[in-house]
Formats: structure tokens, sequence, C-alpha cells
């Protein structure tokens, strides 16, 4: 490897450290005009009237916009078209905008706003899952499968039970993972604005500029080829920029409307009320097992807190069961989830997206299980892992497998032999694995079309140019994009040029989540370099008299030639240069209803240590020091991919330590309402440079044949393992069990003093309410005789889209 | 409408004039009406850092700041940083060429913020320890690098710092 492997500064690295980074809030156009939202104030209630005459006369309004200018519906899955640009009759959390202020600046748009009266008929508030499936309603949506259930969801792959009561121990614990938020530095923004063509263009700060194009082709109806959406750099995405936004509608009507541009910059009261992020999940695990230390089956109950809209919730909850059969064999898995409407702001995809609930449950099982069967937990570990290139229960593909080696580096690293269980009183080590997904297997609409696409222009001057639809959130995805053209290419990563994010001038990509884009765009990227490749050493073979495949692409000559000179003879001999390659995943194996979630062409796979200092007094925990071993197939950029790693790390311990989206009811004399227990940076409580311990990072390198020479995802996979390692290292320093996240010093303290009375040193939840979940579908596995279908008769009839 | 208010300050040692709303926060002037959009917001509350930047060669959070209270004062920003040039390692300031290497900004949102602020301790501190760094970047949010490549940034950037004086010295 010339280029991939080695520590580089990232492509953008320059813009970055000089402030020349364009984000959304950067982008000032002539005439520009500046909008506000107005959000509900209830949690739940009717619209009866708005009237916005006195705000249309303010001085400096040039519109005041409503839900009666927006009839049409939108949502990111077909099946959730649920939300409206301002909702016209029912608002459904504390937040959801009911009216937008367009104005000459924010200040007059802000004065503006309080002006606008509604005036509204509160609701009952369902304010959590136990509530939502005791009162069917009042219906937060019309559309959900049952009372305020949104969905329901129950797969038989094998039978579970049958296998539970032979195994020589069943565990059943409770977890609960407390919802938490993005955080993202950057608050939402978008700029819209018509050009001179007539044609509209938004630049915001999105995650997923092709499904925010398609959403405002539907909700403006206007033809989608009149319409070009900008993905400005993300100033921190982690998922909460992963879905369509009703500001990026809204600013897009007002540009259509008014002829002159309009921006849009949330507050972080604002982004807290936008959310999308974790779920709260309450779980139940059965786990079957054998004496040796063998898992036999497991049945797995969620129920998950979806807050007030669809958006992806139904995927997160899918998510809540696919992936806990890919790190360990599991030859029955029976998975019932339910995700229910609330009247909180919706909940989404977060990194890990619907995996670090089950997660944490999983892993923190294990640990109990290992302790129960006395071997060590890392050995119970290892003599579960699924082989390399083998089915799961649940028909997913799994190929390469570097999780072996990541465990034995966190151990050896760690000196874990020697110090687990033995390093006395308040101080612990704990061990957790994970693994996640290098991208969705399946588009979120059904398409046969590529995932992605990759665009090369090369011309005389010896210019490389790439375009491609894909997202630069921080991750690096120009870097990757650069790194592997350049790899192909033999030239430098600096001497190409990233066009990305632009749905008007890039080829598709459908954005940057479920770490999708390292293998997806960048088998793309291969395919389009090698065709040029094989142009320019046609080109330059003539000329020198050597045949095509042994020239060398290196160092920015090809052969005895310079780059440019070579470019120059492949322009003469096949005209204007350039090539494009497009990428989709293979089918998944699966063949049941619900087989869409969770097949990837690789999975990434993670093994992490963490030792914690608890002090028994206080329940205060300190975490010196986290191991973290990473499967990442191959390194495209060690400066890069130990960033992914670590931040990762730092987000998975600021979610086990501290983390809460949490919610309080005020009191009666205050409305009563259901709000946010305090949406500010300083209270949503996240780790500072000053908490954040040593890590020591290991990348793995198990290459992957499906992935750009075998690299595998890094951003998302390994902060699935700190949030249990964390809870099973507090056990080993205290000996007390925290089954829920967070895991602050007062749920310590609390177990600790209810060990001292001689009860469970244990603090979770105590029980998990009946859930009217459906008759599974029942999917033999591939090994006892199934071909992937459900046995006929189990699966249900499609759920119905609600018509807008 | 209010009228504007007018001041004069040294911006990135360069004399400058200003006219603006009197609401203004410093942030809003230098983003709003002086186009320098390299200073960043994340909160508008003093809660994240991002929009630190040098008053007087001092860091302060620009979001809580009246434009007002500049007159006649030296304000710094990430532009103001390095020359820009183009050019092997050319026009970029010691910290901020190890942060781009080192992997320090990830997104680059809270980036200019952190630099400020890191520059304002090596103007103090020519070695920090880990420990004075963690502790002099602590008001400074970042969520994507876990914060350890900015420490390493630092402490680069304080060598390099280290290695110039040297060599001016010996000139």
């Amino acid at each position: 490897m010339k280029v991939l492997g080695k520590p580089r500064r990232r492509v953008d690295g320059r813009a970055k450290v000089t402030g020349q980074t364009r984000f959304a809030d950067d982008i000032v156009l002539p005439r520009m005009l500046h909008m506000k939202l107005l959000r509900s104030p209830h949690p739940h209630a009717l619209i009866e009237e708005i009237s916005t005459e006195k705000a249309k006369a303010h001085p400096g309004v040039h519109l005041v916009l409503t839900g009666k200018d927006f009839p049409i519906t939108f949502g990111i899955l077909p099946v959730s078209q649920d939300e409206y640009p301002l909702a016209p009759e029912h608002v459904r959390y504390v937040g959801d905008p009911v009216a937008a202020v367009i104005a000459r600046d924010e200040q007059t748009a802000t004065e503006a706003l309080d002006l606008i009266a509604v005036r509204y008929k509160p609701l009952k508030t369902i304010s959590d899952p136990q509530e939502a499936l005791q009162n069917p309603e009042p219906r937060i949506h019309a559309y959900s499968e049952l009372g305020n259930i949104h969905r329901l969801q129950a797969f038989e792959f094998g039978d579970a039970e049958e296998v539970l009561a032979k195994s020589d121990y069943v565990f059943e614990d409770l977890f609960f993972y407390e919802g938490n938020t993005h955080l993202p530095i950057e608050q939402h923004a978008a700029v819209a604005a018509v050009d001179g063509e007539g044609k509209l263009t938004l630049w915001s700060s999105t995650q997923v500029p092709h499904y925010v194009h398609r959403a405002l082709a539907r909700v403006l109806q206007l033809p989608a080829a009149h319409i070009r959406v900008i993905a400005c750099p993300n100033g921190g995405g982690f998922g909460g920029k992963t879905d369509i936004c009703n500001h990026e509608m809204v600013a897009a009507k007002a540009a259509v409307l008014l002829g002159r541009p309009v921006k849009i910059c949330l507050n972080r009261e604002e982004v807290f009320y936008l959310h999308r992020g974790r779920h709260p999940v309450l779980m139940k695990f059965r786990t079957g097992v054998t004496k040796g230390g063998k898992l036999t089956g497991m049945h797995l109950q969620t129920l998950v807190d979806g807050g007030g809209y669809g958006g992806y919730g139904t995927a997160s909850t899918f998510y809540t069961g696919a992936l806990q059969t890919v790190t360990y064999e599991l030859p029955r898995y029976k998975f019932e989830a339910a995700r229910v409407f609330t009247n909180k702001p919706p909940c989404g995809p977060k990194r890990g997206h619907g995996t670090p609930q089950p997660r944490f449950g999983q892993e923190v099982q294990l640990d109990k299980i290992a302790e129960r069967l006395n071997v060590d937990p890392a050995e119970l570990r290892l003599q579960n892992i699924v082989k390399p290139n083998s089915l799961t229960a649940n028909w997913l593909k799994v190929g390469s497998i570097g999780l072996e080696q990541c465990i034995r580096e966190v151990v050896e690293r760690s000196d874990w032999k020697r110090r687990f269980r033995k390093m006395g009183p308040g101080k612990g080590l704990g061990l957790a694995c994970g693994s996640y997904l290098c991208g969705a297997g399946l588009p979120i609409y059904w398409n046969k079309m590529p995932q992605t696409g990759v665009q090369l222009l090369v011309d005389r001057s010896g210019q490389v140019t790439a375009f491609c639809g894909a997202t630069e959130i921080g991750q690096g995805s120009d870097d990757v994009l650069a790194a592997i053209i350049a790899e192909v290419l033999g030239i430098d990563p600096f001497d190409i040029r990233c066009v990305t994010g632009d749905t008007g001038i890039t080829p598709i990509d459908l954005g940057s989540y479920s770490s999708r884009v390292t293998v997806m765009m960048g088998n793309a990227a291969i395919q389009a370099a090698e065709k040029i490749k094989a142009q320019i050493a046609d080109a330059a073979s003539g000329e020198l008299g050597v045949s095509p495949e042994r020239l060398t692409f290196a160092n920015g000559k090809v052969g005895s030639l310079s780059f440019v000179e070579a470019v120059g003879l492949a322009e003469e001999k096949f005209g204007t240069l350039g090539a494009v390659g497009s990428y989709k995943p293979p089918r998944g194996p699966g063949r049941y209803k619900g087989a869409g979630v969770g097949p990837s062409p690789a999975y990434s796979y993670t093994a992490c240590v963490v030792e914690a200092d608890v002090d028994p007094a206080t329940g205060w925990i300190t975490v010196p020091k986290i191991w973290i071993a990473h499967d990442i197939g191959r390194t495209i950029n060690p400066v890069l991919a130990r960033g992914q790693v670590e931040g990762s790390v730092y987000m998975g311990l600021s979610e086990a330590l501290m983390e809460e989206q949490v919610f309080r009811r005020l009191p009666p004399r205050l409305s009563g309402a259901l709000v946010h227990k305090i949406p500010s940076l300083l209270e949503y409580k996240s780790l500072t440079s000053l908490d954040m311990p040593e890590v020591d990072t290991v990348l793995v390198e198990d290459p992957d044949p499906n992935c750009p020479f075998g690299a595998k995802e890094a951003g998302q996979g390994p902060l699935l393992p700190v949030m249990p390692a964390v809870a099973n290292a507090i056990y080993d320093a205290v000996g007390v069990r925290i089954d829920e996240l967070p895991i602050t010093p007062h749920k310590v303290l609390k177990a600790l003093e209810l060990k001292r009375r001689g009860k469970p040193g244990r603090v979770g939840p105590e029980s998990f309410p009946a859930v009217p979940y459906p008759e599974p579908v029942v999917v033999p596995p591939p090994w006892e005789g199934g071909d992937g279908h459900a046995v006929k008769g189990s699966e249900r009839p499609k759920i119905r889209v609600p018509a807008s | 409408m209010s009228r504007n208010l007018h001041l004069s300050l040294t911006l990135n040692g360069e004399p400058a004039e200003a006219s603006f709303a009197p609401y203004k926060t410093l942030l809003e002037l230098l983003r709003e009406d002086l186009g320098l959009t390299g200073t960043k917001h994340g909160c508008e509350l003093g809660e994240c850092g991002a929009c630190a930047v040098l008053i007087d060669g001092q860091p302060q959070l620009s979001c809580l700041v009246l434009a007002l209270e500049c007159q006649g004062r030296a304000v710094e920003t990430v532009e103001g940083m390095g020359s820009g040039g183009m050019g092997d390692g050319a026009g970029l300031h010691p910290l901020q060429a190890a942060f781009a290497d080192l992997g320090a900004a990830q997104c680059g949102y809270c980036t200019p913020g952190i630099l400020m602020t890191a520059k304002a301790l090596l103007a103090h501190e020519k070695n920090p320890s880990r420990e004075r760094i963690k502790e002099a970047v602590s008001g400074n949010l970042c969520r994507c690098t876990g914060y350890q490549q900015i420490f390493e940034a630092i402490e680069e950037a304080a060598k390099r710092l280290g290695a110039e004086a040297v060599s001016k010295d010996e000139r």
C-alpha cells in the first residue's frame, strides 16, 4: 500500500484549522432573510385557531407561514410519512413547530413570534411506555398499529422456548437504557434560495442530502430535477442530522414564495426539541447456557419509547434485536419488540442506531453468566464467537471476524488475567464486546439502483476531481475518497479535489448513516479509478512499449512517465476522460418480511476493557483508563481511524456515566406539561476534557473481501462495548449491578445500601409490562433446514401506509 | 429599530471599524457584520466554548461579550492565527499545523475556539503538562475526538514552538 495505512493530515484538515470550512450557518447571500419557528408549549394538544395578523403587520416581517400552507406530510421511512413541516391541527411534543416568521433579521423574526396567537385545546399527555400501553386514547397518531403502540414486531428463529427449557441454566435479566441525545456542537442550520434559472437550492447541515431532496420534491410539489440539496460539512452529526427536518421544508417553501434567500439556524434549546436521539429501551433477556458455557438460545423482548413521531423508529426498533446474533453463536433466537408513541421529542438513530441498548444488556448478562459459571468473561466470549463466513440464526451473512484478536489484545494490554477480580476494594476491570454494520444492506426506500456513485474528472492538467454524494460530517469521508483514488492511481491524496454532498452535481450517495460510507463509496471509488487507470495504462503502454499490466502507478508516476504526461496521452487517445463507479450491497440471504434490517456487506468487531475506581462512601465513579481494540478490516488513515475509535469511547463513556434526555412534569399551576428537564449544554451533562481517561487504542486488521481494500467501518461499532464494560467494571470494583444507564453515583450508593441490608445489590428495572406482542414470524435457522423464508402463514399482513 | 453604534478596535493585528446594532454580541459582530465566520457558536449561552476568541490576549467567550465593550481593544480570531499563505507548512500557526496533522480537528466546529484557548495557554506556559492542557480546554466541548488527539496536538505545537524559539535565539 502506498497511501493506505500511513498516518496523514486529512485532505480537508487545513480548512478546518483556519476557519475556512463553510458550515451551513456561515453562508450569507445577498438579500437574505431570516426565519424563526414558533413551537408548541404543550406536549399534546389540538390547535383550535392560529392568528397571525399582528405578526404579519410587524415592521420587517416578510412572511408568516402556518400548517395551512403545508398540506403534504413527509417522513424518512415510507411507512412513517407522519410529519408536517408545520403542524396544522395536532401537536405532539413541547417544541413541535406550528408557525414560521420570515423577517429582515433574526431579532425581528423573534419579536414577531410573540405576536402570533395560538389557541390550543390540551389533550391528555402520554409520557412513557407504561402510559402508552395503558392509554390507547387519545391516539397520538391515527395510523399506529394498536392504540398508542406504533409498531409491533415478533420473530422466532427456531423454537427458543424448547431450547431454553432444555438448557442447564436460563438467565433472566431486565435492563433499561435511558434516552440521550447527539449534542453536535453545530446547531442545525439551513439556507434556501431560488437561483437565476428559477430552481431551488437548499444548503443544510444534513447527513442525508438525498433524502432531504426527495422530501422537498414531495412537500413542495416541485420537480425533483429542479431541486438541489447541498450538505454543508456538518459540525458533528452522530445521527442527529439523518432525519428530514421541519425547518428545511419551511425555509425552502419560504424561499420559493419570496424569491429571496431564507436562512434559519436553530438555537440550542431547539436542537434538544428536534432530538431524533437514542430511544429509551426497556429490555428483557432470557438466555440459555450449557454447563460448559455455550449459549443455547435467547429470547429478547424490547419496549421502545419513540416520542412523538415515527421517524426512523420502525428501523430503530428492528435494530434493538437484529444484531444480537452476529457476535456470539446463538442456535435459536426469539425477538419481540414494540415501539410506542409518547408526547416527547421524537427519537431516532444515534451512533449505533438501536443496537447499543440491547448490546448493553447482552454484555452485562454475559458478565453475570461468566460469574455464575465461574469462568473468565473473556474466555466465555472467546468460546462463543461466531465463525467467520457463516450464517446466523436470523439469516445474516457474516464475513471476516477479527474479534478473537481484539479480545486477546485488550486482555493482554490491560493485564486482565492478573488484575480482574483481584484489584481490591473500590477498583475494578470490566470487559465487553460489540459488532456493527458496515452499511445497511437496503436503501430506506425500495429500489434496485446503486446506493452510491463516484464520478471522476481527469484532464491534461493532471487534476483528478472526484464527485460523490457522500456527506462529510467530520468522520473523514472526503479523506477516504481521496485516499482510495490516490492508492489506485499512485498519486498524492492532496492532488485530488473532492466535490461531495451536492445532489445537483454529484452522483447519488444515500448519506452518512449506518457506517456505510467507507465501504460503499470506497467500492464505487475503486471501480471508477480502475476504469481511468486502465485508459491511462493503455495510452502510456503504447508510448513506452511496455504492456499495460506491467506499468506501475506510484509516486505520481506511470512507469517512467509523469502522471500528467500519462494523462495527456490518454486524453489524446480516448478523448475527454471520465469514469463512473457505483455500488450496491449484495442481497442478504434472508427472505422473510423484516429480513431487510440487519444485513450488511460486512460487520466490524470491537473489544473493550474499562478500569473503574468507585468510592463506596459517595458512589463517585472515576475511570482512569480504557483499552479498546477494533477490527477495522484495513486502516485507510490511522490518524482518522484512531479518532473515530476514541471519539466513540468518549461518547460511550459519557452515555454510561451521565448523558440522559429526561423530562419532568411542570406543577399543575404551570400547566402540568411534560417538559424537557433543562434543554441546555450545561445541564445536559457530558464528559469534558477533565473527565476523559487515557485510551489505549489498537486497530486490528482482518480485511473483508466485500470492503474496499478490506476496510470496514470505525465510526459506530467502537461505542458499543464501552457502556457494558463500564457496568461490568463497577461490579468488579464494588460488587453491585447497575442494570440501567446512565450509571450515576446515586444509583451506585442505592445499590450498595441495598446490599448492606442483605438485599440484592442491584439497581435496575424490576418488571416488564405486559406487551401485546403478536404471534411471531417463524423462520427456521439455516441449520434447521430453513431456506431463509418464513413458515407459510406466520407472516402478518403488510402495515398500511397513512395517506397524506 | 435602534440606530447603529460605531466602534474602532484592533482586529487580528489591523485597525478596524465597525457599525452594528447595539444589542449585538462580539460573536454576532464578528460573524454577521465583519464577515469573520471562522468563529463558531454552539449555544450562545457561554456553555460550549466554540466562540472563544482572544481579547487583549485573554481567551473570552465572544457570545457573552457585548460588541460595544470592545472599543479600543485587540481582538484575535482564528482568521488571524496564520498568514494563510500556500506552500509546505507555510501559512499555518504551529497549533493549526499540529491540529491538522494529528487528528485534533474532526468536524472542525469546536476547533477555532480550542485553537484560541490553546494559543493563550502556550503564550503563558511554554511546556504545559497534560493536566494543565486538560484544565485549559475544559471549557471547550468537543463531541468528536474524545480529546486525546487535541491534547497531543497542543503538546506537539508546544514542542514545535519551543524549537522555533530556539532556532530564533541561535540566529
